[in-house]
């Protein structure tokens, strides 16, 4: 790439763009390239939070990462400095530094003789981005087609947050496209906390999530009953024991005994991915929590088959407060690896579930009531909860949705090794 | 009324010219329904300007392949009087540049008749004339002023871009109670193209989808339907994928049709051979607009002749109408970088 030799340029760093008009801060939460990473225009390198939302953010050059200049979670200020990256010549490799001087006049300021430019390029008049960085001029109105501000709506984006690559910057379709597969790839149905989120949006984007289930995802539904009489009595016993803040409530030995049935049957675990199932290595369970105002969210708890009984339970708690306060983090709603849910006392009595894209099952849980159950050659009332599970006919069969169906019920039934 | 089968018409049917669809159009007419003659200026042992009607005063005899006088608003006025009396004329009036000199005829008589007389007198008028540019005729030869027609309540206005159209089209615009006005492009004579023999009768009312697409819509009529399907492909080589629409009816003009393709690819762009101020794709383009606006993922865009006179020099003509090229351009624009 003959413009980095001409001016001495064969790095770059990308600075923290104003993502809305009203940004000046944010916190880069995730990385989504590694040390190394080529990477091209338009690909996503990182989740920025913001005052309002998660946003996937995209690189503008082609280039090689080679460093990260911030922590993740640190509030910096927009323009700083996150990442650098070496320039890509143009058999697509890197360029080196040659620190040959520049001849081009047209530069508004000299390149330095240094080969490392870093404190040019954090200059504001270098060309160190030369396109546009997203729209910082807090009275522009935001451009966007009639299309791009009915799909904004519909999925609950916020425009403003958007970098239009249409006439004038316009926000057009596929500017939205991008963004809300970003947004449909946080796995949990949304990248804002939930305090931001309208009821509206929330359905339009369970809508769209749903909707692509049943498109995509050819569903086989098992169902087993499972006696809780075990389950409950020893819970009864552990936590009469405890005080109210430390007792163990029932999800969270649903939520283990599906990582444990998941940790054996690890088919159940990981997402589809184009054409194959891809397993998991970290079994994150997602939790449905219905939101009071309606609309339902899926954190997760992570590793949930390496933590004990009471860690679950601890993070359960966090994750309900959080939902219902709306101030979920991105880091527990990416990444889910398997769904619960679970209708609870009030609910009914069995569910046939709707996978989360791209996950491969979900295991459904209706209310404990009380039965008729044979024990050997007895007849006697147990607490019974109808366990399905709803999975993903192209990753697996009904025999291994039946034999990871046992598994759950074997260690509801033993909660003593949950 | 039938639509064609796909089958029928690439594998089976014979291919003929647009002239000879005109033809065997006019032909059957006159075999089949004793109603029907021809008059219009030239159209008898000429043959017709374009040649349309050649063969058919020796095979039908001069009652019913009549010359006229170079009196466009007489023979048009006598043609509404014959259609009035229970005949079904076909008035062939040689470009429409000289039918504005039937314009009253047609306008203040023809489109009005039945409205004035309370529906006691309809005018089952088919009148036929040429339109367009591309043959170095020069300006009083070449307009496409199609458009000005579509304006006017009371007609029926057609503009077939296919042979099968030509072919098919007549036989319809006959059994309309009420004025219809062909126009055929005269670029479009020596093209050739299959036709089924047995198709019948055609709805005068939908557009078809000449090419299906998903990227944007190509709205076009007559002559401007195949440079809009060379252009269509031309942008798939570079992987644009574009639907061509052809009207086939400039009045009424078929606003659904448009607007189903528009919110499947939420981008459209009307080639007009007309100009642009006041032109039929300035309505297009406002009717796709109030109907698709929360579709659109573009402004509608307009490609039309420049604002001149039609010039006669060849490379100036060429300049003035669109061209695929032009198309290829005004579409990628639309669609932005990809």
């Amino acid at each position: 790439m003959s413009d980095s030799t001409d001016l001495d340029v064969s790095r770059f760093d990308y600075l923290l763009p104003s993502l809305g008009a009203d940004m000046d801060e944010g916190r880069v939460v995730e990385w989504r390239v590694g040390v190394g990473d080529t990477v091209h225009r338009g690909d996503l390198i990182a989740v920025v939070e913001t005052e309002k939302s998660d946003i996937d953010i995209e690189i503008w050059h082609d280039g090689i990462v080679e460093e990260f200049l911030v922590p993740v979670g640190e509030l910096i200020d927009v323009g700083t400095p996150i990442v650098r990256l070496r320039h890509l010549d143009a058999d697509g490799g890197a360029t080196e530094t040659t620190g040959a001087p520049s001849s081009r006049s047209s530069q508004p300021s000299p390149p330095p003789a240094d080969p490392d430019v870093t404190t040019a390029l954090l200059e504001p008049t270098t060309a160190v981005i030369p396109e546009p960085t997203p729209a910082v001029d807090p009275d522009r109105r935001v451009l966007a087609s009639p299309f791009a501000r009915r799909l904004a709506a519909e999925r609950g984006l916020d425009l403003s947050t958007i970098e239009g690559t249409g006439p004038h910057g316009a926000v057009v379709e596929a500017d939205i496209r991008r963004a809300g597969t970003a947004a449909v790839a946080n796995a949990a149905a949304t990248t804002a906390p939930e305090r931001q989120r309208t009821p509206a949006s929330m359905r339009a984007l369970i809508a769209e999530r749903m909707s692509r289930a049943n498109r995509e995802i050819p569903h086989y539904h098992l169902a087993r009953d499972v006696d809780l009489g075990p389950l409950d009595a020893w819970l009864a016993e552990r936590n009469a024991s405890r005080p109210i803040t430390e007792r163990v409530l029932p999800a969270a030995c649903l939520i283990r005994a599906v990582a444990l049935a998941a940790a054996k049957h690890r088919e159940f675990n990981g997402a589809w991915v184009d054409d194959h199932p891809e397993p998991a290595d970290s079994i994150n369970v997602a939790m449905a929590i219905s939101l009071r105002r309606g609309g339902l969210v899926t954190p997760h708890v992570e590793a949930a088959d390496r933590h004990s009984l009471d860690e679950v339970m601890e993070r359960l708690n966090e994750l309900v407060a959080a939902a219902r306060s709306g101030t979920l983090r991105a880091s527990w709603m990416t990444g889910s690896t398997i769904t619960i849910t679970h209708l609870g006392d009030t609910g009914a009595d069995l569910v046939h579930g709707v996978i989360s894209p791209p996950q491969l099952a979900l295991v459904g849980f209706g209310r404990s009531r009380l039965r008729p159950w044979v024990i050997e050659d007895l007849v006697t009332i147990r607490p019974i909860v109808t366990a399905t599970l709803a999975a993903d006919h192209r990753a697996t069969d009904g025999a291994d949705g039946s034999r990871f169906l046992a598994t759950i019920a074997h260690h509801l039934e033993h909660p003593e090794d949950l | 009324m039938t639509d064609p089968t796909p089958d029928a018409t690439t594998v089976e049917s014979p291919t003929m010219t647009y002239r000879e669809a005109m033809r065997e159009a006019i032909r059957d007419a006159l075999a089949t329904d004793e109603r029907v003659f021809v008059m219009g200026e030239d159209v008898a042992d000429y043959g017709g300007t374009y040649a349309v009607t050649k063969g058919l005063y020796e095979e039908f005899g001069r009652d019913r392949v009549r010359n006229t006088p170079l009196s466009e608003s007489g023979f048009v006025g006598a043609g509404i009087g014959a259609a009035l009396g229970g005949l079904r004329p076909i008035v062939e009036i040689m470009t429409v540049n000289f039918s504005l000199l039937a314009l009253d005829q047609l306008v203040n008589t023809a489109a009005t008749l039945l409205h004035m007389s309370g529906g006691q007198f309809n005018v089952p008028l088919v009148v036929r004339t040429t339109t367009g540019a591309g043959r170095q005729l020069a300006a009083q030869h070449s307009h496409s002023l199609e458009g000005w027609f579509a304006h006017v309540p009371g007609l029926k206005v057609v503009a077939p871009a296919t042979p099968e159209d030509a072919r098919w089209m007549l036989p319809t615009a006959l059994a309309d109670p009420n004025p219809v006005i062909i126009f055929e492009h005269s670029a479009l004579y020596n093209e050739r193209g299959p036709v089924d023999p047995a198709l019948g009768p055609v709805d005068l009312e939908r557009a078809a989808i000449r090419r299906a697409g998903s990227d944007l819509s190509i709205v076009a009529s007559a002559g401007m339907v195949p440079k809009a399907i060379a252009a269509a492909e031309q942008l798939a080589a570079a992987g644009v994928s574009a639907e061509v629409i052809d009207l086939r009816s400039l009045r009424p003009l078929d606003i659904d049709t448009l607007a189903a393709s528009l919110d499947r690819t939420h981008r459209a762009l009307v080639v007009d051979e007309g100009w642009r101020t006041g032109g039929l794709n300035a309505e297009i383009a406002a009717s796709l607009t109030e109907r698709c606006f929360w579709s659109l993922d573009a402004p509608v865009a307009r490609l039309a002749s420049t604002e001149v006179p039609i010039p006669y020099a060849k490379h100036l003509e060429t300049a003035a109408i669109p061209q695929v090229d032009d198309i290829v351009a005004s579409a990628r624009a639309l669609v932005g970088d990809r």
